[in-house]
């Protein structure tokens, strides 16, 4: 190993933190869908990337910058998983759980060749916004002000979705009907409309990921495909039993990924599937999942 | 999966169910023995190869109940080692696809003992995962080609008696593998390991209860699914000269499931007719591009909406219907 470049391995842990904080918002989505659904979203990758489109055409269709994009891009891609629960997945509640990621499978197929069709394989670039534009000087490296904003940004959304779910009333309907869905139906709560809600939720969050990458990566109709692979290694490797261990093993899982591109760059990309080997070798649960 | 086409509990009557298989089973050889006078051989052979690759595939899911999202692993792998056999160390081509084969089956092996320490969608998800890491591994390795893949593979002599650049003779030779692979499925999915297997599907902790170690059972099944989905793309390397990243992308092990399904899953010849439809769908519109996909999308929808019995499930269902 040749003598460490301390602005490097910086760079590296800062790229593994962007990474991690798309593996948390991702895979917080499908903790939070799996855990009133019961079904694993396949389609999160392709509404990740609906964000990112969103902000793309917000931008360059109707002249609204990042900041409305933010906003707007969650509340419309959320708007369409919605439409997705009400008229396809509540019919599949009663069948077996492996339906539900057929369904949404073949939804991430779709939605996918639509937009490659329109748009082709190549990415779009989203500019910047000006405010973000720029890095702080931290003496021993540069850090882009944008990205030091994901970090942040996806961090304070990930606490408050946890503080929602585990700490308000809201949050703790939805634990209960996680729970015993029909009980809580009996108690006068309206189970079916906080199913669809909280899909709408899991989306959003995919989508504002998606915002977030937008001006990282290039709008590309593939850019979710790949990345909800290993947000499903993520998911398996932490559980998805428990919100806050979402939020640690991706922002972990993204660290260790950062680290393995300075250090060792051949296995950056499977790193975090061997991860997941050792990891179901002893502790087949995950690492906060309950039996 | 709980709801099944044509399960063993509704309208029992194995007489009729093996007169159903002998039949459907002499009429399909029968097909594919004239087929290539009037179909292009080389489409045969790839719907031949898909078909196999489903009818493994479907001993999982169809009858084990595990759904595998990652099963292009094995078959990219096979036709990597079968071609990389054939190539560079100039195996003939029937040891070149017992490489692949036996490649396929070990992988099948060390990934099953990992996945079928979980269940349900956390096995699907878990199989994706490893399939991906297989993909990087052979996107990296230098023996793969990368992009390239292994191009220009020999089909050589099989037995060192038929010359297999013989389009005719390689048909051939495939639809012997196929009807090998078909009938070794039929027959363990009629054992007695089969009707355990079935079992451990509709109730785990029963069969657990009654004795069985249903770890090993999921593991042999797992094993075998892979090994024959292994010689699929072992012989699929050989006739097409070629291994690719193809073979080895999510998405391809998508399109088995996808087969699988619109065939109908746990039916027997269901993945047959599954594969032929796909396969048809990709050369006849391959012109289309981005509307194949989309077309795939749309099927899986309706199938897992509307038509959850498949083809073949509702055909059997409605042939039942019309005994009664």
């Amino acid at each position: 190993m040749s003598d460490i470049s301390i602005p490097a391995l910086m760079g590296q842990l800062l790229v593994g933190l962007i990474n991690g904080s798309f593996y948390a918002l991702l895979s917080l989505g499908l903790a939070v869908i799996f855990g009133l659904l019961n079904i694993i979203n396949f389609t999160h990758g392709a509404q990740y990337m609906m964000g990112a489109f969103a902000a793309y055409f917000l931008l360059n269709k109707l002249g609204l910058n990042y900041w409305w994009a933010l906003v707007i891009a969650p509340l419309a891609v959320g708007a369409t998983g919605m439409l997705i629960e009400r008229l396809m997945l509540k019919h599949l509640y009663k069948l077996d759980h492996l339906y539900g990621l057929l369904l949404t499978f073949g939804l991430a197929l779709i939605i996918e060749g639509i937009f490659r069709n329109e748009f082709g394989s190549a990415g779009l670039p989203y500019s910047m916004p000006e405010l973000l534009s720029g890095s702080f000087n931290l003496g021993f490296m540069f850090l882009p002000k944008y990205r030091a904003w994901v970090i942040v940004a996806s961090l304070v959304i990930c606490l408050a979705t946890w503080f929602l779910i585990e700490r308000t009333k809201l949050g703790a309907y939805l634990r209960a009907a996680t729970e015993n869905p029909a009980l809580v139906q009996a108690f006068g709560i309206n189970v079916p409309r906080m199913i669809t809600l909280t899909y709408g939720f899991g989306v959003g969050l995919a989508a504002l990921a998606g915002v977030f990458a937008a001006p990282i990566y290039q709008v590309s109709p593939q850019m979710g495909s790949s990345l909800i692979i290993v947000v499903f290694a993520v998911v398996v490797i932490g559980g998805m039993g428990s919100i806050m261990g979402s939020i640690v093993t991706g922002f972990g899982l993204g660290v260790i990924e950062g680290l393995t591109k300075f250090f060792y760059p051949e296995a950056s990309n499977t790193v975090i599937f061997v991860i997941m080997a050792i990891v179901l070798m002893f502790r087949p649960q995950g690492l906060f999942g309950q039996r | 999966m709980s709801e099944q086409a044509g399960s063993p509990s509704a309208a029992h009557d194995p007489a009729w169910e093996a007169r159903y298989h002998r039949n459907t089973f002499i009429a399909m050889t029968l097909f594919f023995i004239v087929a290539p006078s009037f179909i292009y051989p080389v489409f045969l052979m790839k719907a031949l190869c898909f078909a196999l690759f489903a009818c493994a595939f479907n001993l999982l899911l169809g009858f084990g109940g595990l759904l595998s999202f990652g099963h292009a692993m094995f078959l990219g792998m096979a036709g990597y080692t079968s071609a990389h056999a054939a190539k560079v160390w100039g195996f003939p081509p029937e040891f070149a696809i017992l490489t692949g084969t036996a490649m396929a089956t070990t992988l099948g092996f060390l990934v099953g003992l990992l996945a079928i320490r979980r269940q349900g969608i956390y096995f699907a998800m878990i199989t994706l995962a490893m399939a991906q890491m297989i993909f990087f591994y052979c996107l990296q390795a230098p023996f793969t080609g990368g992009e390239d893949g292994i191009q220009s593979v020999p089909r050589g002599k099989i037995f060192g008696l038929l010359d297999l650049h013989d389009t005719l003779a390689m048909y051939y030779v495939v639809l012997v593998i196929f009807s090998a692979g078909f009938l070794l499925i039929f027959r363990v999915i009629h054992s007695p390991y089969g009707q355990i297997l079935k079992a451990i599907r509709e109730n785990e902790p029963r069969a657990i209860s009654l004795g069985y170690r249903t770890d090993r059972y999921k593991l042999v099944a797992f094993v075998l699914s892979a090994g024959l989905a292994g010689l699929a793309g072992a012989t699929k390397a050989i006739v097409f000269q070629l291994a690719s990243l193809t073979d080895v992308h999510w998405s391809m092990s998508g399109e088995v499931v996808l087969m699988t399904l619109l065939g109908g899953m746990g039916t027997i010849f269901g993945p047959v007719a599954g594969a032929f439809v796909i396969a048809a769908m990709e050369n006849y519109l391959s012109e289309l591009g981005a509307w194949v996909t989309i077309a795939q999308g749309v099927i899986f929808v309706i199938c897992v909406l509307a038509f959850r019995r498949g083809i073949m499930g509702e055909l059997e269902a409605f042939l039942r219907r019309r005994r009664k």
